[in-house]
């Protein structure tokens, strides 16, 4: 298939940023990186800057691969990263725009490529458990309720894209960070230090410049790991509950 | 004391402000519109006239009239903060645009609390001010005493087809700003959960139509069939 691709560049030789438009042939089996790896081929063949963007595992579960595809995280795929979405899904003659991740607090690198150690902050500022938990043997010794551990590691498929902030209107990083919270707040090894962890990473969240959830959805709408806005009235929760109980 | 300094100056603090006051604002509504609905009574105003007697020589109703003033200035203020914030945190557009999966009202809170903010004040000087503030009210003998008949004034408001229009457009600023609002304050509360959450969404539905619907009919009852 035949497609136009209008893809923003920026740095290097493009300073100021803008779209660029291409040309390339695709076929319906490639995924989406594939189909860009060929235009960067063709960009090299012809002696000119490739296309830069973040990818790593290319399976779906690294988070790396940062695109906004036709206005969409990821693209139109549901519950699908930018890697994992095929060429099956356009068809001959359309025309793909293809954008960085926008929010102030993630700074274009390159093109597609965006600075998102903003989160590795948030992380670092709370999200972790302090002390030893033992071997695997010793996980599985603690009873926890089905239900709860399922909501656990529903939280903790977040991969940490930030598709959430790209796709917030207010560049809010609340589904993210309420995930990390409640992957661990909700894990009898990771309760005991929930209510600080709470404030931790939501003081290091507003640090970052990120903005404030108006609950409007379009993070979980967009989320590749479909991640659900209750861990955000969870955050919201905590976070409220701790302020007044801590000293 | 740094710490209420620092809750309320974070992200949660600022939407916790929001959802308190709004709920407040909600709650206000629902008695507001109570109350005014003895303006529908075929009784020459007696009732409506009665009842804004008492609001206005109440002293815990003054006492929540003016906490109500203050948490609809506070709700503004800090919603005018969000939205700039906000803005700022975003910084550009897409080029790209895809089919919107969220709600209009969710994403045009400020524009439609800006046209509140701009009903209140037309509708504080419509009657409010002139209540409080004017020697010139009407007056009428009730019940062996002279009151200020507020009746008349509504009366004179909503003879005039421009206001009327002017109310309604407010009315629907409310409803959209309902319709993301009511269900929006309790999940800033963190209030989200598989058996109410569906409750609470369904409650504003319901609410954010049923009250605009039912202050419209004030003028227009005033202005067709009176
Ligand atoms: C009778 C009037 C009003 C009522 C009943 C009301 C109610 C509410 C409620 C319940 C919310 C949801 C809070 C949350 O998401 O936690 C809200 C949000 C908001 N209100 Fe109002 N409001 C009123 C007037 C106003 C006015 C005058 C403004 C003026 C600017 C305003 C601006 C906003 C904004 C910007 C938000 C969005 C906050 C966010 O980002 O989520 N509202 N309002
Ligand atoms: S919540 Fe979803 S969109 Fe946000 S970082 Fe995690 S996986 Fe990505
Ligand atoms: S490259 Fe790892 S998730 Fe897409």
């Amino acid at each position: 298939m035949k497609l136009t691709l209008k893809i923003w560049r920026e740095g290097g030789m493009y300073a100021s940023g803008k779209l660029e438009t291409y040309k390339v042939e695709a076929d319906e089996h490639m995924s989406f990186l594939e189909m860009l790896d060929v235009l960067n081929q063709q960009l090299i063949e012809e002696k000119k800057d490739p296309v830069a963007f973040d990818h790593d595992c290319r399976e779906g579960i690294c988070g790396s691969c940062s695109m906004v595809i036709n206005g969409q995280p990821h693209g139109p795929q549901k519950g699908t990263t930018a890697c994992q979405l095929h060429m099956r899904s356009y068809k001959n003659g359309d025309t793909i725009t293809i954008e960085p991740f926008r929010a102030k607090s993630f700074p274009v690198i390159k093109d597609l490529v965006v600075d998102r150690s903003a989160f590795d902050r948030i992380i670092q500022a709370g999200g972790y458990v302090s002390v030893n938990t033992g071997q695997a043997p010793d996980g599985n010794a603690i009873p926890i309720e089905g239900d709860t551990a399922g909501k656990a590691f529903d939280a903790a498929t977040c991969i940490g894209c930030g598709a959430c902030v790209a796709a917030c209107p207010n560049g809010s990083a609340m589904l993210f960070t309420s995930a990390k919270v409640a992957h661990l707040g909700l894990l009898p090894q990771g309760k005991v230090e929930h209510e600080a962890r709470s404030q931790k990473m939501v003081a290091q969240m507003d640090k970052e410049g990120f903005g404030m959830c108006s609950n409007v959805g379009a993070c979980e709408a967009e989320c590749p790991k479909e991640i659900s806005l209750e861990n955000i009235a969870r955050l919201n929760r905590s976070y409220i509950a701790s302020v007044f109980s801590s000293e | 004391m740094k710490w209420i300094l620092q809750f309320l100056t974070s992200s949660i603090g600022q939407k916790l402000i929001m959802s308190l006051t709004g709920l407040f604002l909600i709650l206000f509504l629902t008695v507001h519109l109570i109350g005014n609905l003895s303006l529908l009574k075929s009784d020459g105003g007696a009732a409506f006239n009665a009842y804004s007697d008492f609001m206005g020589h109440n002293p815990l109703i003054q006492i929540i009239s003016k906490g109500n003033f203050f948490f609809i200035f506070l709700h503004a203020i800090q919603g005018f903060v969000l939205y700039f914030k906000n803005k700022g945190a975003k910084g550009s557009k897409y080029a790209g645009k895809a089919k919107d999966k969220t709600s209009w009202a969710s994403k045009n809170m400020a524009l439609l609390g800006t046209l509140l903010l701009a009903f209140i004040l037309m509708h504080l000087g419509h009657f409010y001010v002139r209540f409080k503030f004017f020697n010139d009210m009407p007056m009428v003998n009730q019940d062996g005493a002279d009151i200020l008949n507020t009746y008349q004034t509504v009366s004179e408001v909503f003879s005039n087809p421009i206001w009327i229009i002017c109310y309604l457009i407010g009315l629907v600023a409310l409803a959209l700003h309902l319709k993301h609002g009511f269900a929006s304050a309790f999940q800033t509360l963190g209030i989200n959960h598989k058996k109410y959450t569906p409750i609470i969404k369904a409650l504003g539905t319901g609410y954010s139509i049923l009250i605009p619907i039912g202050f419209a009919i004030i003028p227009l009852y005033m202005y067709f069939i009176k």
